[in-house]
């Protein structure tokens, strides 16, 4: 009797010891995967800094301003790509942020309630379509047509107003620096305009309510109630486009034409980091040219980095607002 | 009297224009916006329908000028992607337990969340990049496995951010009700949590199934591409991004054509699986 009780007791504690190694073992391996994430992006930006390193020994600062790309005579300078990917990012948000504002003002505001589940899924499945598709329909269907119809005509007004017109002047070859970014600005409007719809969805209808209460109309409750809400959330939803325009790489190298050259007009080819890295990694010969690409790659990395980071300031500033709030 | 009345009535008819003013271009940003949208998906639509037939699903890619279909890459694109999955989701599930259930005073929990939000915002060329100087230099050549990694890492964020999230929407008292029976903690998580928030968890590894499946950059210098069939993922492997982005860049029409049918293929694929993740959430 007294043996039996003596083994029971045993188990139970050796029961217990194993349901202590095998929590030890369990947390330590979420521990371990959690880092592991931790470990890509030192690893990233190691291996990029090391790949990019030769490039950057060789060229120095000048790097960063050269508008020289010659693989022949391996004279290499980023500031063709770098300036390509500023400027297609800020047509894209030109284009970009006002539609997707009003998309989500319609959204939130505007909208019979029957559509305003459709209309919020359509967005958000829009959201979800490879970027390559972008840049093939891009390529085939939206380049021809806006080299037909529209940059003709764009040249012909536009390129005769002082000081702006050189960026409008060019033969009208559909592909080029203005086409990417109107590409990219349609590609960004559904990521845009569902991440300002869930900002504009948090704003609580009491706030709302009593507004339209003291007769305010709809716009003045967008001006008044819901953007001042959710401002600081806005700026971080548009840096979160921002960045993403940055980065993107299949929408923009179909139709930016693959030109290294600096060329004042928007109607010419060019090149952005992510479309010389596209076009060029693969084929790139010798060990300067492969260096100079990867010094690319860790600009933008760099960059988005910044945008990246400025948008979480904002966001998580915005959040702890909220939680003074509650 | 009746001018401040005049006043007040001028304002409300000005106040009314200008609110039916900014209206009326948010209804019109809305058409717009859907107005390209709605275009691009005609002409999908339209153009792959027209090229899709049966010999897409069983021939190989084609040289220039002969019949052919997509099948070696259709094939090669399921394998990466379901490597990719295979890789990416036990690590992206476990990191994102640790978040939600181990990191409550952990000093390192806010620093792997920013970290994570990096790498899900990082451009996923970059991404490529880094997989070709870790993987492809190394092995000295082009391979699925490389392929199969980028989009791991791509995937990685995505699952370790919706499993954090999902794990924190389950209620605690369950916690504490599997803790007052005695459960040690990694039963508790494994029998009890996890399956609370399965649904959800699911809902994370295939919205990372779709995000993977469309994209092409991470595999355009690391699983590269092939036009034959791939024996083994030590070797390029073809697959629909890739080959898509080379056929639609070609002179050659019938590669365009072949190009327009896997891009319709690739959309459909990717919004089949977005539909089935809200009828997912929407059933639970």
């Amino acid at each position: 009797m007294e043996m039996t009780q003596n083994s029971k007791d045993m188990t139970i504690i050796r029961r217990g010891n194993a349901g202590q190694i095998l929590d030890f073992i369990f947390a330590n391996s979420t521990r371990i995967c959690a880092v592991i994430v931790l470990l890509i992006i030192f690893a990233m930006m190691v291996s990029l800094f090391i790949g990019a390193w030769p490039a950057f020994k060789k060229f120095g600062l000048h790097f960063f301003i050269s508008d020289k790309w010659n693989p022949v005579t391996e004279e290499f300078g980023a500031l063709v790509a770098i300036y390509g990917t500023i400027v297609t990012s800020i047509i894209a948000m030109l284009i970009g942020v006002p539609v997707s504002f009003g998309i989500a003002i319609f959204i939130t505001e505007l909208c019979p309630i029957w559509l305003k589940r459709p209309v919020s899924t359509a967005i958000e499945l829009l959201a979800a379509i490879p970027s390559i598709i972008y840049g093939m329909w891009g390529l085939f269907v939206f380049a021809p047509f806006f080299g037909d119809h529209i940059e003709p005509w764009i040249s012909e007004y536009l390129g005769g107003i002082p000081f702006l017109g050189h960026l409008f002047s060019g033969p009208p070859l559909g592909i080029g620096v203005l086409t990417a970014g109107i590409i990219l600005g349609i590609m960004v409007i559904p990521f845009m305009a569902s991440v300002f719809r869930d900002l504009f969805e948090v704003v609580p209808a009491v706030l709302k309510e009593s507004a339209y209460g003291i007769g305010a109309t709809t716009w003045e409750v967008v001006k008044m109630i819901v953007l001042p809400y959710t401002k600081i959330g806005v700026v971080g939803g548009v840096m979160l486009g921002l960045g993403r325009a940055l980065g993107e790489t299949m929408a923009v190298t179909f139709v930016i034409g693959n030109a290294d050259r600096l060329e004042s007009s928007l109607l010419m080819p060019g090149n952005t980091i992510s479309s010389s890295l596209a076009n060029q990694f693969t084929e790139a010969v010798g060990q300067m040219y492969t260096s100079s690409l990867i010094a690319l790659g860790l600009i933008l990395f760099f960059i988005t980095f910044v945008v990246l980071a400025v948008a979480k300031f904002f966001l998580l500033r915005l959040t702890l607002k909220e939680g003074q709030r509650t | 009297m009746s001018q401040l009345q005049n006043i007040n009535i001028r304002l409300y008819k000005r106040r009314i224009k200008l609110n039916f003013l900014v209206l009326s271009a948010s209804l019109l940003t809305t058409l717009f916006g859907l107005f390209w949208l709605v275009w691009l998906l005609v002409t999908l639509f339209s153009h792959g329908f027209q090229y899709l037939d049966l010999s897409v699903f069983t021939q190989p890619t084609p040289p220039p000028g002969e019949a052919g279909g997509l099948a070696n890459a259709i094939v090669g694109s399921v394998i990466i992607t379901v490597m990719g999955v295979l890789i990416g989701a036990p690590i992206g599930v476990m990191a994102g337990t640790f978040l939600s259930e181990y990191a409550m005073r952990s000093r390192i929990a806010p620093l792997i969340r920013f970290v994570n939000d990096v790498l899900l915002s990082a451009p996923s060329i970059i991404i490529g990049v880094f997989i070709y100087e870790v993987v492809v230099v190394p092995m000295g050549n082009f391979s699925g496995w490389a392929g199969s990694l980028a989009l791991a890492l791509i995937a990685l964020p995505i699952i370790v951010r919706t499993t954090e999230d999902m794990l924190k929407m389950v209620p605690n008292t369950v916690r504490e009700a599997a803790c007052a029976l005695g459960a040690p903690r990694w039963k508790m998580t494994v029998a009890i949590v996890y399956r609370a928030a399965k649904a959800g968890i699911l809902t994370g590894i295939l919205l990372a199934i779709a995000r993977i499946s469309g994209e092409t950059a991470p595999l355009l210098f690391t699983a590269l591409n092939n036009q034959f069939w791939s024996s083994s993922l030590n070797e390029p492997v073809a697959n629909l991004p890739v080959v898509i982005f080379q056929f639609a860049m070609s002179p050659y029409e019938d590669w365009q054509n072949l190009a327009w049918a896997g891009a319709f293929l690739i959309t459909l694929s990717v919004l089949v699986l977005n539909i089935l993740v809200r009828t997912f959430l929407r059933n639970r």
